[in-house]
């Protein structure tokens, strides 16, 4: 990439030709304030906070959206560049409620953020603020839509990033607003829950249904067992919600406060995890020897099942049948543990921790009741463990770290990186590979399948296949592989797809704003926790050896098909 | 929301899938289409036809005032709410014509004759303050001159 030079407050730079105005601030140390503007989406310049003076230009110009070019003279702070960006934050403000006090982001909104920065004390104009009503009835995502500031972060992540169109901007002018498709409640539409609106969300009109209460009701009931268990990407995402640097690992810290909260169990999504890999093996295993249908694609994703069974439904015998490791977990909870544990199963309420919104939804699907009860009693996000663990005073920096229970609280390191995009194609191959051949697998970073990028491809020798794979993450990109296999034009074998950017450490419910450079330490930090693990192959995992003898029997046996696999549903994809 | 009864099929069948003509096709469905809307199931047909998605197109009817997914009258009065029409007397023509229809901009009248709406700049700037019933233009107007407009339309 050829370099240019700029000028920027009188001090020369130089900077990649394909970069923003923003971008080459960003270089020479020099923050612009921004609204519309997120490093995830593509640049809109709409909100104006980021206008910047440019030499023989007759108006300022939105540096987000400005591309640099040679010999460019640019002023950021100029008396004039400062009055207009506090003129645009004004208007904006005059439409905004300013109760932040009893807001869902207090401390956290990019709004409020920007007000103090910009010494807001006064609003020159009145404060007008439409009438909308809460809208909660998905029972997942709640827009509170009187504090939407029209960036349209929500509709670019909605539309370019997922591509599932559930939201659009209605109107112009003054009346402009963002609207789920046709007016219609978000239940009633495409969306899949996957959350990205709300981690792309500035201020408090997005964001995830509030369920702690619960949870804190059945901790101090003495008559109910309360189960928990944590997804992979929680371990590597909470400290950084607790104040932490982002990519904080702290799984033993983590089980040191839920056990403190009061929860009578602490286990572990991993552990199921685990146990996803053992079914999804031996299941791609049966469609290679019996010509099943190929390439057979996983399910632990639960935006990612919606978004299939509403634009991709012709795709259904593609996906694998195995339940998502959380709705395992749920089943085996109410069914194996109480078992084992001498506990009656009305009497458990199972507790998950997920850094995801979809997961509400899912749990709340018909048929995840394959125990007898609803597997999974309630889903809380990354961010609401946080405020439970901040309310009940529990100091994270300093608890003292504990161990998860036994036995569903035993995993390995293929189980970690289910967190991360490629992590689930990872551990899988890790286990097939040694279920085929017998022999055991010397290198078991598979380093080839890891990353951020949206589309992965890879070849892997298993005994004498060659396994063809592909991973996305990120709907949109799903779409590029799904396209082509319906056009015939693939022959893979196996195909791991994540709803969201990066994988779960990436997922809806995780802390906000958010990043590619946060997403990247989160990554990397989970296959830290991998590397740091005794065991890293879920079929060494002795806790599900032990499932199997007393519980399972064998995999894809009676019993695994009826708590641990499940089916789908095609739904409208033009509502 | 029952269908409008418009042929969609037929009127699609007369343009290419492109998105290009998405426009012209929401026009020609609305003008079809007796009550001068565009209802929520021809939307449907014309997302599958056009294969864009069905939020992009309500993005696009709720933009632009000509068009509507709400029933409207068999005329659509069209007020001019733009600034050299405003100068020259807008509002009061516009009260004029509530006064006269007994409805507030926005709504129908009972018999499902008259539609009362603001619109964006007509382009009529010359004849301010102006409105457009269905394809008719009607400028220079003065609040005493809606009686005899509104008695042309049967």
């Amino acid at each position: 990439m050829k370099n240019i030079n700029i000028t920027i407050d009188g001090k020369e730079y130089q900077v990649p030709e394909n970069y923003t105005i923003l971008e080459a601030c960003k270089q020479a140390g020099i923050e612009i304030p921004v609204l519309c503007y997120h490093p995830d989406l593509r640049p809109e310049g709409s909100c104006r906070l980021c206008v910047v003076e440019i030499e023989g230009m007759r108006t300022f110009q939105p540096s987000c959206a400005y591309p640099v070019n040679e010999g460019m003279k640019v002023k950021t702070n100029t008396k004039e560049v400062r009055d207009a960006r506090k003129m645009a934050l004004e208007l904006i403000l005059s439409r905004h409620p300013q109760d932040c006090l009893v807001c869902e982001r207090n401390n956290s909104c990019e709004l409020q953020k920007l007000a103090a920065e910009f010494n807001m004390t006064d609003i020159y104009f009145s404060n007008e603020l439409p009438a909308f009503k809460t809208e909660d009835e998905s029972g997942v995502i709640v827009r509170e839509h009187q504090k939407c500031i029209n960036c349209g972060r929500c509709v670019r992540a909605c539309q370019e990033v997922q591509s599932v169109n559930a939201l659009e901007f209605f109107n112009r002018g003054y009346e402009k607003l963002v609207l789920p498709t046709g007016n219609k409640k978000l239940h009633e539409t495409t969306c899949t829950y996957c959350g990205q609106c709300i981690t792309v969300c500035p201020t408090g009109a997005l964001h995830e249904r509030d369920e702690t209460d619960m949870v804190w009701n059945w901790i101090e009931d003495p008559n109910i067992h309360v189960v928990v268990q944590t997804a992979p990407a929680i371990r590597v995402s909470i400290g950084e919600e607790m104040g932490m640097e982002p990519g904080y690992l702290s799984t033993e810290k983590l089980v040191g406060s839920l056990r403190k909260l009061g929860f009578d169990k602490v286990f572990d999504t991993d552990f199921a995890a685990d146990l996803t890999i053992i079914e999804e093996g031996h299941e791609l295993l049966h469609r290679l020897k019996n010509n099943g249908t190929l390439p057979m694609i996983t399910s632990c994703s639960p935006g990612w099942i919606k978004f299939m069974e509403t634009f991709y439904s012709d795709l259904i015998p593609n996906v694998s049948s195995c339940k998502s490791p959380q709705q395992m977990f749920g089943a085996l909870a109410k069914t194996y543990y109480v078992e084992k544990a001498q506990i009656d199963a009305s009497k458990v309420k199972v507790v998950s921790i997920m850094p995801c919104t979809a997961k509400k939804y899912e749990c709340n699907r018909p048929e995840m009741k394959d125990s007898g009860y609803q597997d999974v009693d309630v889903v809380l996000t990354t961010r609401e463990l946080a405020k439970m663990i901040k309310i009940a005073g529990i100091n994270f920096a300093e608890i003292k770290g504990e161990k998860y229970d036994a036995p569903l609280g035993i995993s390995t390191g293929a189980a970690a990186i289910f967190g991360a995009s490629g992590g689930v194609m990872e551990a899988a191959l890790r286990t097939v590979y040694e279920v085929v051949t017998n022999t055991e697998l010397e290198n078991i970073d598979l380093k080839m399948v890891r990353g951020m990028e949206g589309v992965k491809e890879a070849t892997v020798a298993v005994g004498n296949l060659d396994v063809k794979v592909a991973i996305t993450n990120g709907l949109s990109n799903a779409r590029k592989i799904l396209d082509k296999i319906r056009a015939g034009e693939a022959d893979y074998h196996f195909i791991e797809i994540m709803c969201c950017p990066g994988g779960c450490i990436g997922g809806g419910g995780q802390p906000r704003p958010t990043s590619p450079d946060k997403r990247k330490a989160r990554m990397d930090a989970i296959y830290c926790e991998d590397c740091n693990m005794e065991l890293r192959k879920s079929h060494k995992n002795p806790a599900i050896d032990t499932l199997y003898k007393e519980f399972l029997k064998e995999p894809l046996g009676e019993k695994s098909h009826h708590l641990l696999h499940t089916k789908y549903t095609k739904r409208d994809s033009n509502v | 929301m029952t269908c409008c009864n418009v042929d969609v099929g037929k009127i699609l069948k007369e343009y290419s899938e492109e998105k290009g003509n998405l426009m012209e096709i929401l026009h020609k469905i609305q003008n079809s289409s007796k009550e001068n809307y565009i209802c929520d199931d021809c939307m449907k047909k014309i997302s599958d036809y056009t294969k864009l998605p069905l939020n992009k197109l309500y993005g696009v009817t709720s933009f632009y005032t000509m068009f509507s997914n709400k029933k409207r009258g068999k005329y659509v009065i069209r007020m001019c709410e733009s600034c050299p029409c405003h100068v020259l007397g807008a509002e009061a023509v516009i009260n004029s014509f509530v006064d006269e229809l007994g409805i507030k901009v926005g709504e129908t009248t009972k018999d499902g004759k008259f539609t009362l709406e603001h619109c964006a700049c007509l382009g009529l700037c010359a004849v301010a303050p102006a409105v457009m019933i269905n394809e008719d233009v009607h400028g220079n107007l003065k609040p005493e001159m809606v009686k005899d407009i509104i008695a042309k339309y049967e």
